[in-house]
């Protein structure tokens, strides 16, 4: 039986944060009434021409530049041409032999281009199941029309739906920190394509692919995908051969339909947009995109590596999430300079967003950052407890106790300790007397202790953190009875 | 007094702004004169002085340049709330929710609106009988053509119904009928004046000009049209100040001026009467002190087809937003789907040349035809550009016949869109270089009149202007001759035919 390997790249439509749309100056609203934000340009009517958005521009050459591609000295459009009503020229102002933005690579997928184009309208299609196929009749909101927006095209780099969805997270997270786009994909305004072929393992020429269009969450995506490669594989098992067209993925039903057959019905008749000669990308444009690209996730995932000493998934966990990071970060600046670092993460990391999360129900698919900042934590009093811990002045338990009070409440860690007495019976001379009554309380244990066997331990600090109420450090305790016992 | 209707627009603002003349007095004189016309040079006319100005609170003052002056605005300029269909059954009834830059900026320089003049549909064609509203007649002949895409606006002027007119200039729409018509036509530099609200031909061609009975009139309406960059134009890249710095021609020498004779756009296809006055018209110059020099432009031959391959790709996009689905007129498809919709609209609401051109440039942009067709024809348009900034090294103006041949019969070329194209031949050339280019009336070939055509360098005008203004002193052309009785002795007599139409009208 042959092997098969999945051969996938993905286009990425994104929608940029303009306040206005891309060839007009109309407002960009979602959610308002329909047809509410539209002029004689975006419903394009007679006589109108479009005017590009330079904000839109600059948010786009943020993108190449976050990617390290080759940012285009001119900006050259041309015209998509086809008949659709949500398309109220006849074409789409997009680019075509000359891109914004071209080649790049995040993370582990090289980029073929990033283009600017204007988004179509939206289209309800009226009928039991919402979509065109069976419905009685559609309606067009035009607000959206127009709408800046990037494509970005990746090269087919990607070997599985796991990955393809993986790299999507780190491509959205990416996004979101630059600020180009509200990457809400539930509102659209971030939308994935896939190309998808599948081929022999060890040949190198691609398959036949479709594209499986507009999913709209990282699990559609990735159930889409394999749902694909499944359907295709079987296809050539078979003996037949894949199709080149265009396919939903419907994810209630985990059912894959052709939209159409992409080969010859569709001739796009691309030509130079006459209404917009190509122009230079003036300086300044390019200098304040340049200068707005912060760290990324990737940069910074792996400075906390190589420079805080974080463990890979650490790293990563605080760099992907920017809140969590910057939190991190003004953590350690108020920890001072001895802060123990990966402690610091873990504490963040595990126990903190933790607790944040189960104070917010609408976090469920942990899609939304939950940012600490706005917790009653504040970033000193979380160095303050790390450092108490870490220096053994109170157990991980008692610690997490505390945690569990300055969440709900605020405060200071050591006024937690105090008010609460979770000090730990911490010095050894205090220690010392209580560890000898559990041993002399303890014959038995101490007899099977001196001959090497360390498994009952377990009885041993048990009764001392008995007797201390559970302040006691369950190491230290350890320690205590090897010295005592000569071991 | 004075009969308000013999006035230039200069002399009627003068009346106006002296107070000789009420805005009211001048309006309705046109207005009864359109009303009555029999050349159907008009669309749509305004009712009183202020319904050209839309919906807009504006009066139209006394202190503007333009004050109170009617013109006549060829339908496809966009004007608020005012019927705009670009002669297109598919937009009859359609009026737009805005104004057309040019038009609001006549308008702001206190110009009001006669009416819509009408047109080729979409402004495609040479004769105006491409129109939803039938053809426009010559006025010196009524069984001619006025020559197109502007026919309406330049036999409205021509017809004396209007003291002056806008249109538009994409291969000479603007040129060639002013010729035809016996008026002055003005294609500015491409971008000079913006097109927004202009419904588009084709994008990199489409430019607005005056149609007017003076040199000096076309300067002052130019003056008015252009600006700064229009801010909802790219195309549009103003003239950072300096239109307001062109001025009213005053010129009566040529003394020093070198002027171009392309041979190659002199060949076959041009009439002897035609031929004869244009040299006619040289030899005027020559006697006002230009220097005539025969010159080069060795892709011009290649203009005609370049731009029949170019301008129908613009238009077959351009044109592609009429679908029934916002505007316009929709067709009635019953229980029909989409695809029903879209093809019946179109069906019936674009007449046969407009759906010649959406086919011609729809098969030059098509995947495998490209290379061939669009790409090629935009090398040559290089080409031409090239040719045009050279001689231009050599001479500061190019003279040519603006049109071949003078108005042909009503009829006689609708069944030949080839012969019908070539009516183009000496202006296309101009176009695809982008330069600016006058039409003045030089002289008559079988009683009909013969357009002289001047083209300089891009953003010439004032040059152009003032050549075409101390031609016009000694030529003596009556631009009034097919409409307004002769007084004695003071103007060359109207031809048979032109007589013909005078009594007709």
């Amino acid at each position: 039986m042959t092997a098969y390997e999945t051969v996938i790249g993905l286009e990425i439509h994104v929608q940029l944060a303009t306040r206005t749309k891309m060839f007009c100056g109309c407002e960009l609203v979602f959610g308002d009434p329909p047809n509410t934000h539209t002029c004689p340009v975006c419903l394009g009517m007679p006589g109108t021409l479009p005017v590009v958005n330079a904000e839109a521009i600059r948010l786009g050459l943020m993108i190449g530049a976050a990617f390290g591609g080759v940012l285009a000295e001119r900006l050259v459009f041309h015209r998509k041409s086809y008949f659709y009503p949500d398309l109220p020229k006849g074409y789409q102002i997009s680019q075509f032999d000359e891109p914004l933005v071209a080649g790049g690579r995040l993370g582990d997928v090289g980029l073929e281009r990033v283009h600017v184009e204007e988004d179509a309208a939206k289209l309800t299609h009226a009928g039991a199941s919402g979509r065109i196929g069976g419905s009685t009749s559609s309606v067009v909101d035009y607000n959206r029309g127009g709408t800046p927006l990037a494509e970005i095209v990746t090269l087919p780099e990607i070997r599985s739906a796991e990955q393809a969805s993986s790299w999507l997270r780190l491509l959205r997270e990416t996004l979101r920190q630059l600020g180009v786009s509200d990457v809400n994909m539930e509102e659209g305004s971030l939308r994935c394509d896939a190309n998808i072929s599948i081929r022999p393992v060890g040949d190198t020429e691609l398959g036949t692919k479709t594209e499986l269009k507009n999913m709209n969450s990282f699990r559609f995506i990735e159930q889409g995908i394999n749902a694909e490669v499944a359907r295709q594989t079987a296809l050539v098992e078979a003996g037949e051969r894949v199709q080149q067209e265009t396919l939903h993925f419907d994810p209630r039903t985990g059912s894959i339909t052709s939209l159409r057959s992409k080969e010859g019905s569709h001739d796009y008749r691309y030509f130079p947009e006459p209404d917009m000669p190509p122009v230079a990308v003036p300086d300044e444009l390019l200098q304040s995109a340049l200068a707005a690209v912060p760290e990324l996730p990737l940069e910074r995932a792996e400075r906390f590596r190589t420079e805080l000493g974080l463990h890979e998934e650490s790293a990563r966990l605080l760099a992907f999430r920017r809140a969590l990071g910057d939190y991190f970060e003004e953590t350690l600046g108020a920890g001072g300079a001895s802060a123990d670092k990966q402690q610091v993460a873990n504490w963040i990391g595990n126990d903190l967003v933790r607790r944040l999360e189960a104070q917010r129900k609408d976090d469920e698919a942990g899609e939304t950052d939950t940012d600490p900042a706005q917790s009653k934590v504040s970033p000193a009093a979380l160095a303050e407890l790390v450092a108490l811990v870490v220096d053994k002045k109170i157990n991980r338990k008692a610690g997490e106790q505390v945690l569990d009070v300055l969440v709900a409440e605020g405060g200071r860690p050591q006024d937690v300790v105090e008010a609460k007495g979770l000090a730990a019976v911490g010095g050894a001379d205090e220690l010392r007397p209580v560890v000898q009554a559990a041993l002399d309380a303890n014959p038995d244990v101490v007899e099977k202790l001196r001959t090497g066997n360390m498994k009952p331990i377990g009885a041993i600090v048990g009764a001392v953190m008995k007797e201390t109420k559970g302040r006691a450090d369950g190491g230290e305790v350890t320690r205590i009875t090897r010295e005592i016992l000569g071991l | 007094m004075t009969d308000p209707i013999s006035l230039s627009v200069i002399d009627a603002a003068s009346a106006l702004r002296r107070g000789d003349l009420s805005q009211d007095e001048l309006f309705t004189a046109y207005r009864d004169r359109a009303a009555a016309d029999d050349t159907n040079s008009f669309t749509w006319l305004a009712d009183d002085l202020r319904a050209g100005l839309g919906d807009r609170d504006r009066a139209p003052g006394t202190d503007r340049p333009l004050a109170g002056v009617p013109l006549a605005v060829k339908d496809l300029f966009c004007v608020t709330g005012v019927p705009t269909a670009s002669a297109s059954e598919l937009l009859r009834g359609y009026r737009p929710p805005y104004t057309a830059t040019a038009i609001d900026r006549l308008q702001h320089e206190g110009a009001t609106i006669l009416g819509k003049t009408n047109q080729d549909e979409f402004a495609m064609g040479s004769s105006n009988e491409n129109s939803a509203f039938g053809p426009v007649l010559n006025p010196w002949d009524r069984t001619k053509v006025p020559g197109g895409s502007s026919g309406g606006s330049a036999a409205a002027v021509a017809a004396g119904l209007a003291p002056a007119a806008i249109g538009t200039d994409t291969g000479g729409s603007v040129r060639q009928p002013a010729a035809l018509c016996g008026v002055v036509g003005l294609k500015p530099t491409y971008g000079t004046v913006s097109r927004y609200g202009m419904i588009a031909f084709a994008s990199s061609l489409d430019q607005a000009g005056p149609i007017t009975r003076t040199v000096a009139d076309a300067a002052v309406l130019f003056r008015a049209m252009t600006g700064p960059a229009d801010r909802n134009d790219m195309t549009s890249i103003g003239w950072a100040g300096q239109a307001a710095g062109i001025e009213v021609p005053s010129a009566e020498r040529l003394d020093g001026v070198r002027i171009g004779v392309p041979t190659a756009l002199l060949g076959e296809g041009v009439e002897p009467g035609v031929r004869a006055a244009f040299d006619a018209a040289l030899r005027t110059a020559e006697g006002l002190g230009a220097t005539v020099v025969e010159v080069e432009l060795p892709h011009a031959r290649h203009a005609l087809a370049a731009y029949y391959l170019l301008a129908p790709a613009e238009a077959s996009s351009n044109l592609a937003r009429f679908d029934g689905v916002r505007y316009g007129n929709r067709a009635d498809i019953g229980d029909g789907g989409l695809v029903e919709l879209y093809t019946k609209t179109r069906h019936d609401g674009f007449g046969a040349e407009v759906k010649r051109r959406i086919m011609l440039g729809t098969y030059a942009l098509s995947s495998g035809f490209y290379d061939a067709y669009y790409r090629r024809a935009q090398q040559v348009r290089t080409k031409i550009v090239e040719d045009f900034r050279a001689v231009h090294e050599q001479v500061d103006l190019l003279a040519t016949p603006t049109s071949p041949t003078v108005a042909w019969g009503l009829g006689e070329r609708t069944d030949d869109p080839v012969a019908m194209y070539q009516a183009d031949v000496t202006t296309l050339p101009q176009s695809l270089a982008g330069v600016p280019a006058i039409s003045i009336p030089c002289g008559l070939s079988e009683g009909l009149p013969v357009g002289l055509q001047l083209s300089g360098a891009a953003f010439s005008e004032q040059r152009i202007l003032d050549a075409a203004h101390a031609l016009e002193q000694t030529l003596g052309f009556d631009v009034t001759a097919a409409w307004m009785p002769a007084p004695p002795a003071s103007r060359p007599a109207p031809s048979a035919s032109a007589s013909t139409g005078k009594d007709a009208a």
